[in-house]
């Protein structure tokens, strides 16, 4: 018994018919999910608070507003975004019209996933209907409650002959990818990436892949230790570290390590208080075995702050790791958790053959007061984004395409690349039916004359000698 | 360690130590490239002939003048599309540096195929080699002569351990494809397609895929039909059908079919003479398997002309068929040989109907003075690409991306659109460590601010 076909079915059926072209369709369908975040704030807001203990805070910063901006971006700009792109022409051209028309893909899988459950669901939603494509929704099955409200009351808000909401886990998911999408998108882990990819190449579907890393965060001995720490530990906390761009460890010198660690306590402190447990601010941990996974960490190195934990609550303290070994449990794994390992390296060029050594991370931050520090680790190492000097704010920006290279993803998203992700980008050229004596020197039969002209042509070199 | 692991480690290793990154020295590979082309030109031109019958003309002007402009331009815009692109700021940016960087992703694979085996091998590394990787190419060994061309001529004019050639059949691409690498670019066909993506996925490597389909061409009954015929003759028959964007087949009102296979064989005649085995100009298919396939789908059809081949030389005549079955076999597969077979179809709307009852093909074409009916036949199918008016051209216009889509390919190249897809477009936000002030606002607790919401 498969489920899902008829779904599939009915929604390819939808999209045949043409319904999401139209751009006034499109606006509605995006209208529909700014009025979902508008009159159901609240409701989201409990749900994150349920499934991450998410701040009010956070959630309004990380989850809503964020999407509600690339929706209303997405508004403003779509009949812009779906004008066909006129290219520059050349000599041979100027009386055709040249451009690249941008086409839905047809039906889009998105599969979420559960540490940013509203925002990592929508703003690829966004992208795929702006580009009038028809969706299926995979929520991630973790953040439970969450993914009730996106099955039960956001489809009220969108039409659902070109819309629906699968839900399950590992399983039904596999299941799902048996059948044929035109395209798939997918945030999670590199390991769950590599089955979506062999899927998708059964059927020749494009993916986009939004994966993870260990993100490298170098310290340059020239820096106000109190600035990085309060950077540092802000992006490392924030959502108990459960951010696929969030610094993952820190690579400094041990004179930096000594002067980062009071000021990473103090910075900590002042966030989240003595008891960081009873601060509203601080999440917890998504679900019992990734508790039990970063509780295993913790027994890494040695704690320099923190390190506490609470089963009951899935609560574990912001933490930060010394004397750790490249080995080591917590340097061979993503840590998504509250946990700050430093790793000491002697030199900038320590740092960097180091970082090099591991796969390409989603994010990469250096820290210094020399920007020539900062450009140099950028210059010499590669990976999704980077940011000089701060936290993953680079991904606040819509004018940034934001995705990984090698093990943490392929394809890019946010702002117009959403658009331009989620569209087939198809080349045209409509031609003069006249002309034809212009063009004849193409046809059989070849004389040498013929030959000759075309290679004097090609000397002349600013010719477009492939249109003759 | 295997051979094949051997070279492309050697490749990861050179890339690994930097040596491409100036952009000075992929200039120079380029422009080593350029003369490897100029100075080898009667040898590639004899690799053609032996392997495809393609001549002196077929040569340049089909093969040649791509890959010597694709430098050209290369070479030319490689400072402006490598360089930082700065990029809008928001309110809370506004004092940092926010761009793309452009980087190399690596290690590329190019494979190639055997009908343009010069263009669909070379070109794409022409872009990976302006976007600062290392290149392993692997040529097509049905194209005999041209692989072992371009296997000996490559390492003496580029960096040797940089740019290898490998050569090879199925045995050595599957060898190949254990090894990672950081984008894969394959040109052929859809089966093999998938194989590839199934090799890559398991190094999470992108892959970009040039495959095939069959590519449509509607002949509306309002157009100068001497024209259209020349045109579509030319890109049916060119290098006996075996192009990838060639038109497959026609789609037309049987009030026209028999003016259109009136005017196809004029232009036949005009290009090939009354025997094309006896032209200088007609090609040859490229092995015996292809051969009794393409003959074995003209069984049972309504030959209006041509229908007859030669085994010993590989030559299949211009054959145009008529009244053609959909059901039948030489509407099932993608033909990629010199037999045009027309279908009738009463209306624009079964047109378009026919044609998106099938997989998404590379091409498209539509012939028609009316630009209403050019434009509703774009708009309501898909496809790689489209030429209304003509055929083939539009993957010579170089700021035109040139890829597929569904079961076509996935991906582009050509021009800027290889420079990307080579690189990887890394976002990057450079704030000074200045103090936290202004940023404050934003860390915990956060109970304060809450009121303002």
């Amino acid at each position: 018994m498969d489920p899902y076909a008829d779904t599939l079915r009915r929604l390819r059926e939808a999209f045949s018919t043409g319904r999401t072209r139209p751009a006034e369709f499109r606006e509605a369908q995006l209208k529909g999910l700014r009025r979902f975040l508008q009159e159901n704030k609240q409701l989201l807001q409990e749900v994150l608070a349920q499934d991450l203990h998410k701040s009010t805070f956070e959630a309004e910063v990380s989850e809503i507003r964020i999407s509600e901006s690339e929706i209303d971006l997405a508004l403003r700009n779509l009949r812009a975004w779906m004008k066909d792109e006129k290219v520059p022409k050349n000599l041979a051209t100027q009386l055709d019209s040249a451009f690249i028309r941008k086409e839905p893909f047809g039906l889009v899988l998105i599969i979420a996933p559960w540490n940013y459950p509203v925002n990592l669901t929508l703003v690829p939603l966004v992208g795929a209907l702006a580009a009038g494509n028809c969706v299926v929704l995979k929520p991630s099955e973790f953040s439970r409650r969450t993914e009730k409200v996106l099955a039960e009351v956001l489809p009220r808000y969108l039409d659902q002959s070109c819309f629906a909401v699968v839900l399950g886990g590992p399983q039904e998911t596999g299941q799902l990818l048996e059948h044929k999408f035109d395209y798939i998108f997918f945030t999670g882990s590199p390991r769950v990436g590599r089955i979506v990819t062999a899927a998708a190449a059964k059927h020749l579907t494009p993916v986009t892949l939004e994966l993870g890393g260990k993100n490298p965060c170098y310290v340059d001995d020239d820096c106000d230790p109190q600035t990085v720490a309060n950077r540092v530990a802000f992006f490392r906390y924030f959502n108990s570290g459960q951010t696929c761009v969030a610094p993952d460890y820190v690579l400094c010198s041990p004179d930096t390590q000594e002067r980062l660690l009071p000021a990473l306590q103090s910075a900590i402190t002042r966030f989240y208080g003595d008891d960081p447990q009873s601060s509203p601010s601080l999440g917890r941990i998504i679900s019992d075995k990734h508790f039990q996974r970063l509780r295993g960490l913790l027994g890494c190195g040695r704690v320099a702050i923190g390190g506490q934990s609470d089963e009951s609550e899935r609560y574990i303290a912001p933490t930060v790791l010394v004397d750790v070994q490249e080995t080591e449990p917590v340097m061979q794994e993503e840590i998504f958790g509250p946990i700050l390992p430093i790793m000491n390296v002697r030199s900038l060029d320590e740092a960097i053959d180091f970082i090099n050594r591991g796969e390409k991370p989603l994010a990469l931050y250096a820290f210094s007061n020399s920007k020539q520090v900062v450009k140099r680790v950028l210059a010499q190492t590669s990976s999704g984004g980077f940011c000089g000097n701060d936290g993953f704010m680079h991904m606040t920006l819509a004018s940034l395409p934001f995705g990984g290279v090698g093990a943490s993803g392929m394809g890019s998203y946010h702002g117009k690349f959403s658009f331009d992700t989620f569209s087939h980008h198809r080349a045209c050229l409509l031609r003069h039916p006249g002309l034809e004596k212009i063009y004849s020197i193409r046809y059989p039969p070849y004389s040498p004359r013929n030959l000759r002209m075309l290679l004097v042509a090609m000397e002349g070199r600013s010719c477009s000698c492939t249109l003759l | 360690m295997s051979k094949m692991s051997e070279v492309v480690q050697r490749a990861r290793a050179a890339f690994n130590s930097g040596k491409t990154r100036p952009l000075q020295f992929r200039i120079q590979q380029l422009e080593a490239l350029r003369r490897m082309i100029k100075e080898h030109e009667k040898d590639i031109v004899g690799a053609l002939t032996a392997d495809l019958h393609k001549n002196e003309w077929n040569a340049y002007y089909e093969e040649m003048v791509y890959v010597l402009e694709e430098i050209e331009y290369m070479i030319k815009k490689l400072p402006e599309w490598a360089a930082d692109e700065p990029v809008e700021k928001s309110l809370q940016t506004q004092q940092d540096e926010c761009y793309i960087h452009s980087e190399p992703l690596g290690v590329v694979l190019v494979i190639g195929t055997w009908n343009y085996p010069f263009t669909v091998t070379i070109q794409p590394m022409v872009g990976a080699i302006a976007a600062g990787n290392a290149v392993v190419t692997k040529p097509s060994e049905l194209s005999e002569n041209m692989a072992n061309l371009l296997a000996t001529i490559v390492p003496q004019y580029l960096d040797r351990d940089l740019y290898p050639v490998i050569t090879g059949g199925i045995p050595e691409t599957t060898e190949v494809l254990k090894e990672r690498f950081d984008h894969i670019l394959y040109t052929g066909n859809t089966a093999v397609g998938k194989i590839i993506m199934m090799a890559a996925a398991k190094h999470l490597t992108p892959v970009t895929l040039e495959l095939g389909g069959k590519n449509p061409c509607y002949v509306d009954k309002d157009c100068d039909l001497d024209i259209a015929c020349r045109r579509i003759a030319w890109g049916k028959f060119m290098n006996s059908g075996q192009t990838c964007v060639g038109p497959d087949y026609i789609l037309c009102d049987p009030s026209i079919q028999n003016q259109i296979v009136e005017k196809l064989k004029k232009s036949l005649k005009e290009f090939y003479g009354e025997d094309a085995k006896k032209s200088r100009d007609y090609g040859r298919i490229i092995n015996s398997r292809h051969f009794q396939r393409v003959m074995g789908l003209m069984e049972g059809q309504k030959v209006a002309y041509g229908g007859t081949g030669d085994a010993a030389t590989r030559y299949i005549a211009p054959t145009i068929l008529i009244d053609v079955d959909p059901q039948s076999p030489v509407m099932q597969e993608e033909i990629f040989g010199p037999v045009m077979p027309i279908m009738c179809v009463r209306s624009l709307e079964e047109a378009i109907q026919f044609i998106n009852q099938r997989e998404k093909p590379l091409a498209l074409y539509v012939f028609s003075l009316n630009d209403k009916v050019i434009k509703k036949v774009i708009a309501e199918t898909s496809s790689g690409g489209v030429t209304a008016n003509d055929v083939i051209v539009h993957i010579s216009v170089h700021s035109l991306p040139y890829g597929g889509v569904g079961n076509s390919g996935m991906g582009s190249y050509h021009g800027k659109k290889s420079f990307e897809t080579f690189s990887h477009r890394r976002s990057c936000l450079v704030r000074p460590l200045l103090n936290d002030e202004s940023l404050k606002a934003r860390y915990p607790p956060s109970m304060a601010k809450m009121t303002r919401h």
